[in-house]
């Protein structure tokens, strides 16, 4: 591998870790505060990525030049599709949280498992029920972006699209720790994550923690949909299994209710995948990719930045 | 009134194990007897191979009034069921409870083992006659029984030990390939292994060896996710074995010696009902023993508190690595008779699809519980036959029950119970007029 290809290489890695990364957080959070594996946060995604899709559809046909009432720049309508697409999602994540997880808070935690992954199927048939089988395709909402000269270092191809994923992604990820090391609630989520037995009788709300845990976990893996959607402007209803599932496993790499761990652990996970592809046949990627993971996870039991802890599955 | 009823049905909690059985026979052989000519009178056609309901939801219309199929099959599937099973059984129970709880009581006090065999010999004959009706049945029978062994082995290792694991698809398709290797290689003609190196007629004879080998080796391979989970304490167990599932699904998607993704087709029609029914048998047996040996209170010991148990002189590392490797063992059995059943297998179908049903069959019927286990596999599996019409919405209306059961019951319908078969056995106390709540 010519030096060319490496930091090509490490461009598309950062891409592709980053989508990682933003889910892998909310899988964090709802682990982290409320030591919950939250089995529907990838079929989350998946919903968040279909609310983008008509986000973004009413969007275009609200304010781009041409067709729009108001005519708004590009830029400003990607802004306004990402936080609305942020917002409609943390409501999904909240109402699986109503319905699925609270019922069960005094449960055992196995069984708020078994219906975290009902949900996930209840929303896959769903979508496939309601947009069939058939894959809509993502509108285009920065048009002119792929055919602009686009950066290029030292014969490394950086796309302004990648720059603007990876840009994005940090931002939110910056204003994530902002929120849980500085803000009261944020203070309140890390105190539950902490004790989740004695922080209650201190007065913190617990239902309201966990819905705002869900909430922001859902709203990022909401924009990691519209993040994903222009990379890859396919969707199916079965998107969030694979995506998913591997960025559950990088929450854990990463360490217990770690933010700082999930997003490095989701950006090793991306370098991870794309090297293993381009040095083996892609096949194989999966297999190198868990294998890594699982000898990871020998010799960090805890994750990369978890501290040792003794929670369990309750029964 | 409610009590003067259930006065009126005390017969049934009196009834003994053998007139259920009894029942059931009555039940299988009135269906072999008069079903076809009763079921064509009713305007079904054929006989409804799982109570109806196939018919019953055939070509759901989703508007309203919610109207499956035309009303006067409905109605002649509810007939016919009421015909063959729901007056027999009544009748039946009723008419025989006093002489089958006298001949339950003779044979207990003979000899308790004499009696389990001949229930279970009495309940082979029941299946047996009742699956006879249509090859859908058989099919659908042979896939519960395999169900419950791999409900009954993820049982051991998520409710008597109390972790959360997720690798039993990975162990039942290492099962399913080594065993189906073995056979094809020994007594078929295939594309991947050669021409046939034995006759087929030594086929049955070395098809459990096919079948333990496959278990050891699923074991064995177990010990990826033993080793390093069982060092520390904490959820690590349920990551661990997520990624060993997705690593045994793409090693064998890369192995193109046993066909790679397209899958391993082809296996000697090897797992025929009574094959099935005997592991089936002696995995409940087993298992069922290993569960209340002092292993298996250790094992409880364990989920309860590891360090009590520890402090109890209980070796806290062997004893969860026994009971891991022993339900890996089970699932990677079951995984190979599933092969043999289908006679085909992919990377494909050990998946995240499997992994959900094995996980609802579990939590469905009850944690710790081998007889929730059983009630697990087999109501799991028939539901999910029964709504096939449904098509797609099958996966709603699943899910949705599954919820409903883990919000009202979180450990499952039957946890937390003994299974004893010299107790099943057992005749049934008749109290004369008093209301049988007891």
């Amino acid at each position: 591998m010519s030096a060319t290809e490496f930091f090509q290489n490490v461009v598309n890695a950062l891409q592709w870790g980053s989508f990682y990364a933003l889910i892998a957080l909310g899988y964090s959070m709802v682990y982290g505060v409320l030591l919950l594996f939250n089995f529907a946060h990838g079929d989350i995604f998946m919903v968040g990525a279909y609310i983008g899709f008509f986000v973004a559809t009413a969007f275009l046909a609200l304010f781009a030049s041409g067709v729009g009432i108001i005519t708004l720049p590009s830029w400003a309508i990607l802004v306004l599709v990402i936080l609305a697409t942020m917002f409609l999602t943390s409501f999904v994540g909240m109402a699986v949280e109503r319905i699925g997880y609270r019922p069960l808070r005094h449960a055992p935690r196995a069984s708020a498992a078994i219906t975290g992954l009902m949900i996930g199927i209840i929303f896959e048939t769903s979508i496939l029920a309601m947009f069939g089988a058939q894959r809509m395709k993502f509108p285009e909402l920065l048009p002119g972006l792929a055919s602009a000269s686009q950066p290029t270092f030292g014969g490394v191809i950086i796309s302004w699209q990648k720059i603007l994923i990876v840009g994005v992604a940090l931002v939110l990820m910056l204003l994530l720790q902002w929120f849980v090391s500085n803000t009261k609630w944020g203070m309140a989520m890390r105190a539950m994550a902490f004790d989740f037995a004695a922080v209650p009788l201190m007065g913190v709300p617990l239902n309201r923690i966990a819905a705002l845990t869900f909430a922001l976990g859902s709203a990022l893996a909401g924009a990691a949909a519209v993040l994903y959607s222009m990379a890859y402007p396919v969707l199916d209803p079965y998107m969030g299994i694979t995506v998913g599932w591997k960025a559950f496993v990088a929450a854990i790499l990463g360490g217990r209710g770690s933010i700082k761990g999930a997003a490095l652990a989701g950006f090793l996970l991306g370098f991870i995948e794309i090297f293993a592809a381009t040095v083996f046949p892609s096949t194989y990627r999966d297999l190198i990719a868990y294998s890594i993971i699982l000898i990871i996870l020998v010799f960090r039991p805890h994750g990369m930045f978890g501290e040792e802890h003794t929670a369990r599955l309750r029964l | 009134m409610a009590s003067k009823l259930t006065n009126k049905a005390a017969f049934f909690k009196q009834t003994p194990a053998l007139g259920w059985l009894l029942t059931g026979l009555v039940i299988a052989g009135l269906e072999m007897a008069v079903g076809k000519p009763l079921a064509r009178f009713l305007g079904i056609g054929k006989i409804p191979a799982l109570f109806g309901f196939l018919i019953i939801f055939k070509k759901p219309s989703l508007q309203f009034p919610f109207i499956f199929n035309d009303l006067g099959i409905i109605a002649g599937v509810i007939v016919y069921d009421i015909l063959i099973y729901l007056l027999p059984l009544v009748l039946v129970t009723w008419l025989t409870y006093r002489l089958t709880n006298r001949v339950a009581g003779v044979l207990y006090r003979k000899s308790a083992l004499l009696s389990v065999l001949l229930h279970i010999l009495l309940l082979y004959l029941v299946l047996r006659l009742w699956t006879d009706i249509s090859t859908y049945r058989e099919l659908v029978t042979r896939l519960t029984m395999i169900a419950v062994i791999v409900t009954l082995s993820l049982n051991v290792i998520n409710g008597y030990m109390g972790e959360f694991s997720t690798s039993h698809p990975g162990f039942m398709a290492v099962g399913a390939y080594v065993s189906s290797v073995f056979t094809m290689a020994l007594f078929t003609q295939s594309d991947y292994f050669g021409p046939a190196r034995l006759p087929a007629s030594l086929a049955p004879v070395f098809f459990p060896i096919a079948l333990i080998l496959g278990g050891a080796v699923a074991a064995f391979s177990a010990l990826a996710v033993a080793i390093p989970s069982f060092r520390t304490r904490g959820d690590y167990l349920a990551i661990i074995s997520l990624a060993y599932m997705f690593i045994v699904k793409s090693l064998f998607e890369n192995l193109e010696v046993v066909g790679g993704p397209r899958g391993l087709g082809g296996q000697p029609d090897l797992a025929s009902f009574p094959v099935i029914f005997v592991w089936m048998a002696l995995g409940i047996w087993i298992i069922n023993n290993f569960v209340r040996s002092t292993l298996g209170k250790a094992l409880n010991a364990v989920r309860d508190d590891e360090l009590a148990a520890d402090a109890m002189t209980v070796n806290t590392r062997k004893t969860k690595m026994t009971a891991f490797l022993f339900g890996a063992f089970w699932a990677g059995l079951a995984g190979g008779l599933l092969a043999h059943v289908l006679r085909y297998i992919n990377p494909g179908s050990f998946g995240l699809q499997k992994l959900a049903e094995v996980l609802a069959m579990v939590y469905f019927g009850g944690l710790n519980s081998v007889l929730g286990s059983i009630v697990g596999a087999v109501s799991i599996n028939l539901l999910g036959e029964a709504l096939r019409p449904l098509e797609l919405y099958k996966w709603i209306v699943i899910p949705v029950i599954l919820i409903l059961v883990m919000i009202y019951r979180p450990t499952g319908l039957i946890a937390f119970r003994e299974f004893d078969l010299v107790e099943i056995v057992k005749p049934k106390e008749i109290k004369e007029g008093d209301d049988a709540t007891a």
